[in-house]
């Protein structure tokens, strides 16, 4: 009766005492998120469906995090996050993050875990591709669209498909100047794009063990880009001590059995592993840093819930101190949180902002998703034009960062660092 | 969706693999709220705004319609984000189904649960059988779809444990009808 860990928590969500790949099961729901882009059609739903009066199933348990269409002029964007405050006001919801107030935080899946709502063992549903992201504190977590997260509203509960686990497993250490995001755009261009469709990947072995949270959280952050529905690693002491830090409440970590059958498995030697970059226009196409030095670019982007964090920002400064950027170099920090990491933490007595601002990177921006995924035409950090750019976000498709003509080369933050300095895409390890 | 004699007929639209979110609708397009009726319109308008120019337009110019019911293509549709804003712009635009080899996952289940349209896959790869314009007519009782200019008949995969809640017309639909939730729904 052994199972993995994405069956043993979807098993102990639906109350059975064994669930198997391929069982369509009813699961009770611990965290519901949603954001400004789809949490208006999400209440659309919700409120068509249940009633103009109804009352969400639990109020502790929905989490509304804008994060999206923020630091823009637009009229829409803003009337989004209205119809978010009104809602929030009449159903007195307690966990919304609002713009323009103390409370606002940003990218929603770096503030999701920040603020101590993601917990081991439970079952997070977010209507964003990349709630993958929380697989990295032991939860089994996935992206919805909005008629399943107005149905959760209601209810508390979502029909779902319990997904095959496909195992990836990294012994030994990752070099020096390669991280998390080398490790997962390794894999990805190993599987394709679609390698781990409607599967659970799990990630193992002593360089997952050796990784912080962050890291882990860029590893799961991108389970989407191969298809996954889920990303998961299972809980340590490091998880258990990090989200302990950040929550009161109770929560049951769940592991894995070792003997529990899975679909596959990949072995990694991740002493193999090299600072890479995934070329135009999707994630899979994997290509060492080094050999792409021809490529010209014209920005360097770091931020995102995938490369936004305290320690992406820790990593590219580490690279960018006494150098000069030769490309406009965005710096834009996941969270409020984050941003004051930016003022807190230092290397040989500078801290990242002055950092940044004596390497000439653009102004740090506030926190929010901004370019990562285009947007309204004011955003922070948009293409326009024909701009090459290397960025630490998740994809690279046509038009994503918002021209169709600006060609993305996704990187970690060391590469993408190297590169803003370097001019062209660089390895890291030349600058270390 | 509710089909009048169980089969889609009309002109194609063809694409290649991993068709993405962004390419079906971009982000700046995400400020639209799908529930508000008149913004629903607007996506349909937009649909596939996101395709390189080379592409011929998917939407009629100057409305929000797209002449093409049926649009085909290879594997891994829809890749990317959890936008329901994706399926609902296609079905806005007027696809009732979308004949691919394979879905990526979310794009899949949202065309399901919003019941926009009929995410069929096929066994053969028929983006490369297909042209933009041709003519097709699925049957959906018997699971097929015919080029209506050869003549010939390709197998549709049986959508298994998906087709009641298609049938139910989406997941509320699916969802009362078994009994998990009460109440009648919105008014039709």
């Amino acid at each position: 009766m052994s199972a993995t860990i994405t069956e043993k928590i979807l098993g102990k969500a639906a109350g059975r005492s064994k669930v198997d790949p391929g069982d369509n099961i009813w699961v009770e729901v611990d965290v519901l998120l949603t954001h400004d882009v789809c949490g208006p059609g999400t209440i659309g739903v919700f409120q068509r469906e249940f009633g103009a009066k109804a009352r969400v199933w639990n109020r502790e348990k929905v989490v509304i995090i804008p994060d999206h269409y923020i630091y823009t002029k637009d009229e829409k964007a803003h009337r989004n996050v209205d119809t978010l405050r009104t809602f929030v006001r009449e159903q007195g919801l307690p966990h919304f993050y609002d713009p323009g107030t103390p409370r606002y935080k940003g990218v929603c899946h770096v503030a999701l875990p920040e603020e101590g709502h993601v917990r081991p063992g439970e079952v997070i549903f977010g209507t964003d591709s990349h709630t993958c992201t929380h697989g990295a504190l032991g939860a089994f977590a996935t992206g919805i669209g909005n008629t399943d997260a107005g149905f959760i509203m209601g209810t508390g509960k979502l029909l779902i498909k319990v997904p095959e686990t496909r195992r990836f497993v990294l012994n030994k250490t990752l070099p020096k100047g390669v991280s998390a995001k080398d490790v997962i755009l390794r894999i990805i261009g190993d599987i394709g794009v679609d390698g781990a469709t409607y599967q659970a990947m799990e990630f193992t072995g002593d360089a997952i063990a050796a990784m912080d949270v962050e890291e882990r959280m860029t590893i799961c952050n991108m389970a989407i880009e191969a298809g996954g529905k889920s990303g998961i690693i299972a809980p340590d002491d490091k998880t258990l001590a990090w989200v302990k830090a950040r929550t009161k409440q109770p929560f049951v970590p769940v592991t894995g059995d070792p003997d529990a059958a899975v679909t596959a498995s990949h072995t990694y030697d991740a002493s193999t592993f090299e600072p890479c970059v995934a070329c135009p226009h999707l994630p899979s196409n994997y290509a060492t840093a080094r050999s792409k030095r021809d490529i010209r670019i014209d920005r360097a982007y770091i931020g995102s819930c995938t490369g936004g964090k305290l320690g992406d920002f820790m990593m590219a400064a580490r690279i960018l101190k006494g150098h000069t950027v030769k490309v406009p170099t965005f710096i834009v920090p996941a969270t409020a949180q984050v941003a004051e990491g930016l003022l807190r933490e230092t290397i040989d007595g500078r801290n990242l902002v002055e950092i940044f601002a004596e390497a000439g990177c653009e102004d740090v921006a506030p926190a929010s998703c901004a370019a990562c995924l285009g947007g309204p035409v004011d955003t922070i950090g948009r293409t326009s034009g024909k701009e090459v750019v290397v960025s630490t976000t998740n994809r690279n498709f046509i038009g994503r960062m918002g021209s169709k003509d600006a060609p993305i080369y996704l990187a970690s933050p060391m590469t993408a660092a190297a590169s803003a300095i370097a001019g062209h895409i660089a390895d890291p390890r030349d600058y270390l | 969706m509710k089909l009048q004699g169980n089969r889609i007929r009309g002109p194609v639209y063809v694409l290649g693999d991993n068709i993405d979110t962004d390419l079906i609708i971009p982000a700046h397009f995400l400020n639209l709220v799908p529930t508000i009726p008149d913004e629903y319109r607007k996506l349909g308008s937009h649909a596939m705004a996101g395709l390189p120019d080379s592409y011929p337009p998917f939407v009629t110019p100057g409305t929000d319609q797209a002449p093409y019911p049926i649009m085909i293509a290879g594997s891994n549709f829809g890749c990317g984000s959890s936008r329901e804003h994706a399926p609902i712009a296609l079905g806005a635009a007027g696809v009732q189904a979308v004949v691919a080899q394979t879905y990526a996952r979310i794009f899949f289940r949202n065309a399901v649960a919003t019941g926009e349209l009929y995410p069929l896959e096929s066994a053969d790869r028929l983006c490369d059988v297909f042209k933009t314009g041709d003519e097709a007519e699925i049957d959906m009782a018997a699971s097929t779809v015919r080029h209506r200019g050869t003549g010939i008949v390709y197998r549709l995969r049986d959508l298994g444990a998906v087709k009641p809640v298609i049938e139910a017309g989406g997941l509320f639909g699916y969802a009362r009808s078994t009994g998990m939730i009460g109440g009648k729904g919105p008014a039709a």
